[in-house]
């Protein structure tokens, strides 16, 4: 890849540097949630969503799930264009803790690693409506456009080994349109 | 409101086209278009929001709110689906229409793919017919539409298209790495791989520079203005002539007509949702197959109580889209390159001649997939989630080769456009309702197109496959919707004539995919940019002769 595209490198450099200014100003709007700061879940919601998410994207040498902003995606979301998905979200999370109640006799979020993929798999198999709801969401908010607050700094595509994205010209509209809607 | 000559309904491929020949011919024309006006400042390459990916809406219309349709599944019955869901079978709503968005895929048909019937037979049940115009008919348009669209390829790798007088305006991009890697391989299997005709600029054209072969082009507005659909090409002229005015966030109502039958004006809600009458001498419908079949339906009066041009029950019938069937080949070694927009090499031999099979379709290699796209394309047997997922994510994001093709529908007189009963719209109107299927064996054909991708990815050296053939409960029309408002000779199995002109009333026309016979085994924008020219022609000389002035 690197040695495809020798030749807009310095471009590229540049690129980030001013994707760089973009993600800061970025951070300051949608990250870093204090209590209580969410737009639509709960704390306790939070705590088990995240439990989840990070079972369908674990963390290795790359960030898992909430790791890379994606309950951030979810969250901002849930109060604009996946409203509709609000009841799926609190029924699915209140049974999620439910089934670990049951099993564990604890929250989801206070189960070891092991025990909550396992929980996961079971979610799947008894509640598969609302996994695949919150599969699609992680992945979306893990593998989309980091302008809607999850992919933090493009880890993901990173990852993937896409590397900077090799475009002439795209900065100005970028920055003339700012942080997502 | 002052009467104008005519009133187009729809700013896309086919509108803007009918409405620049029409402008400069000297008609006055209003250009009626529900969506807005993108510039490349708004272009915003959201992977979750696009017409591709819509996750989080359509970036080109229509919105979510208030522009509901339903399709009738067989297995759930009526479902009632925003633009935003699959099942929907949205193209766009902006100035453009689709060709500000699309993948810009520039196919002529071939000349069989107009006469499907003789050819080949209607299946059992099929509405399968010959067109009523041949290749030969629109070989003129399709290279005028080459030229003032502007397209670029090669064809001249492939020996089974219709002849043609000039080459393509602009020489192919430079093939990518999945153009090399898999034009040796289709060699080896004795096809005849050549470069798609796409509308993008190679070179500089029409006063734009060419492409920068950036990583998301299909369902994306192109920031540098490359790619041409009618936004950038014919509208502008129209517009530059003063004889045309462009209206956006205007959604037509219905066509009114006269005591006689005829047209006289088109009623429409403007953007501050007032409803506004605009008297006109003829009436040109282009607002793609679904909402072009719903307009004619919503239009009734005392001498067309079940929609205008819909005598005889054939406003809406044999709706069909594609069947895309292919492959996804997995690799030891990077086949991306990052060089957008990706499909670049095709193959047609398969587009007809395989005994039993009733036609067949392009094979080519598929545009840039983002990785949000690749979450469920991994090889089979990779968990949906968890570790392995996102370590199948990590290597086969830059090793893999999807090639696929459209396989070219066998139309049924029952899958159809309604009005559904109990849904509106945010303006009151009843909506679009969609129902029925292809012919089955559109499926058995899919199949084996989706094997011969497979072989063509193996001979490349895929290590391993997935084939991907699916059979939809409902017909998918979607981008490439077409059908609704047949062309014919004969008025009790078609709604309009080969000049496009709905059967009983002379004054109006329907200009867009849904006059389509069959839809080729070819994505089908330029097809329709042929026929926009084609009818035009006629309409104009028509008009000329004072023909529909009453
Ligand atoms: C992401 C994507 C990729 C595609 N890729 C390809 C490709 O590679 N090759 C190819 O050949 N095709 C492709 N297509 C399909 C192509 O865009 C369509 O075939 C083509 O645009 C259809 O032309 P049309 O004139 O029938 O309708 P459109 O271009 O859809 O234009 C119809 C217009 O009418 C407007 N309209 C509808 N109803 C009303 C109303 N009541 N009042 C006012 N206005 C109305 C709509 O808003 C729309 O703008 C793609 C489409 C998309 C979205
Ligand atoms: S690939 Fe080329 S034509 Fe397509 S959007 Fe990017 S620059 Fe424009």
């Amino acid at each position: 890849m690197q040695s495809s595209r020798d030749g807009v490198s310095l471009t590229r450099r540049q690129f980030v540097a001013a994707g760089a200014m973009g993600g800061a100003a970025l951070a300051v709007g949608c990250t870093g949630h204090n209590q209580g700061d969410w737009d639509f879940l709960n704390d306790e919601q939070a705590r088990t969503l995240t439990a989840i998410c990070d079972q369908i994207v674990p963390a290795d040498d790359f960030p898992s799930a909430s790791q890379a902003g994606v309950l951030t995606y979810i969250d901002r979301q849930l109060a604009r264009h996946y409203r509709r998905h609000r009841n799926a979200y609190r029924d699915g999370l209140s049974s999620a803790d439910a089934m670990s109640w049951q099993r564990h006799g604890r929250d989801m979020a206070a189960l070891s690693a092991p025990q909550q993929a396992q929980l996961v798999a079971a979610i799947e198999k008894e509640n598969s409506a609302f996994f695949n709801l919150v599969r699609s969401h992680t992945l979306e908010g893990y593998y989309g456009a980091p302008r809607h607050g999850g992919n933090r700094d493009a880890v993901s595509w990173r990852m993937v080994g896409m590397g900077e994205p090799p475009v002439r010209g795209r900065a100005q509209y970028d920055e003339r349109k700012g942080a997502a809607s | 409101m002052k009467k104008v000559n005519a009133v187009v309904v729809g700013a896309g491929a086919a509108g803007g086209i009918v409405a620049k020949e029409l402008s400069t011919a000297g008609l006055s024309v209003v250009l009626l278009e529900r969506g807005r006006w993108y510039t490349a400042n708004d272009c915003r390459k959201d992977d979750l929001r696009n017409q591709r990916t819509t996750v989080l809406g359509n970036a080109f219309g229509p919105d979510d709110e208030g522009n509901p349709r339903v399709v009738w599944d067989p297995q759930t019955g009526p479902r009632t689906l925003l633009p935003s869901e699959g099942g929907y079978q949205n193209n766009a709503a902006c100035v453009g229409g689709g060709t500000l968005s699309y993948g810009a895929m520039a196919w002529r048909y071939m000349p069989q793919d107009f006469r499907m019937r003789s050819i080949y037979g209607a299946p059992a049940g099929s509405s399968l017919e010959d067109w009523p115009i041949t290749y030969d008919d629109l070989e003129p348009w399709y290279e005028k539409a080459e030229y003032e669209i502007g397209i670029s390829g090669d064809y001249s790798g492939s020996p089974f298209f219709g002849p043609r007088k000039r080459p393509l305006p602009m020489p192919p991009l430079a093939p990518n790495r999945e153009f090399q890697i898999l034009e040796p391989a289709a060699k080896r299997l004795g096809l005849h791989p050549f470069h798609i005709p796409m509308a993008r600029n190679s070179v500089p054209y029409n006063g734009r520079g060419p492409c920068m072969r950036c990583r998301w082009c299909v369902g994306f507005a192109c920031e540098v203005d490359a790619k041409n659909g009618s936004q950038n090409t014919v509208i502008p002229t129209a517009l530059a002539t003063g004889n045309c005015e462009l209206r956006t966030e205007c959604m037509a109502k219905e066509i009114l007509t006269d005591d006689r039958g005829r047209a006289r004006g088109v009623a429409y809600f403007d953007a501050d949702g007032r409803l506004q009458e605009q008297p006109c001498d003829i009436v040109i419908v282009s607002a793609c197959a679904i909402e072009s079949a719903r307009l004619l339906l919503n239009s009734k009066s005392r001498l067309f109580p079940n929609g205008i041009g819909n005598r005889h029950d054939q406003v809406g019938r044999h709706l069909q889209g594609h069947h895309y069937t292919g492959a996804v080949g997995f690799f030891d070694f990077d086949t991306y390159d990052d060089v957008g927009p990706g499909a670049s090499i095709a193959v047609a031999d398969y587009n007809h001649g395989t005994p039993g099979l009733c036609g067949g379709g392009a094979l080519c290699n598929e545009f840039i997939r983002l990785p949000i796209q690749m979450i469920d394309r991994l090889p089979v047997n990779t968990p949906r989630w968890g570790l392995a997922h996102k370590k199948a994510m990590r290597s086969f994001y830059k090793r893999n080769i999807a090639v696929m093709g459209p396989t070219q529908p066998i139309p049924m007189a029952d899958a159809r456009i309604t009005l559904d009963p109990a849904v509106r719209d945010k303006w009151g109107m009843q909506v679009a309702r969609i129902s029925g299927n292809v012919h089955p064996h559109t499926f058995e054909i899919g199949i084996v197109q989706a094997q011969r991708s497979e072989a063509w990815l193996k001979e490349a050296g895929a290590v391993s496959t997935v084939v991907n053939a699916g059979r939809p409960t409902t017909v998918s029309a979607g981008q490439h919707q077409a059908g609704t408002c047949r062309m014919g000779n004969d008025p009790q199995g078609s709604v309009v004539n080969r000049n496009c002109q709905v059967h009983d009333v002379d004054n109006l026309f329907v200009i867009d995919g849904s006059v389509h016979v069959t839809n080729g085994g070819f994505n089908p924008a330029l097809t329709i940019m042929a026929i926009a020219y084609f009818a035009s022609d006629s309409l104009v000389r028509n008009w000329n002769a004072t023909g529909f002035r009453s």
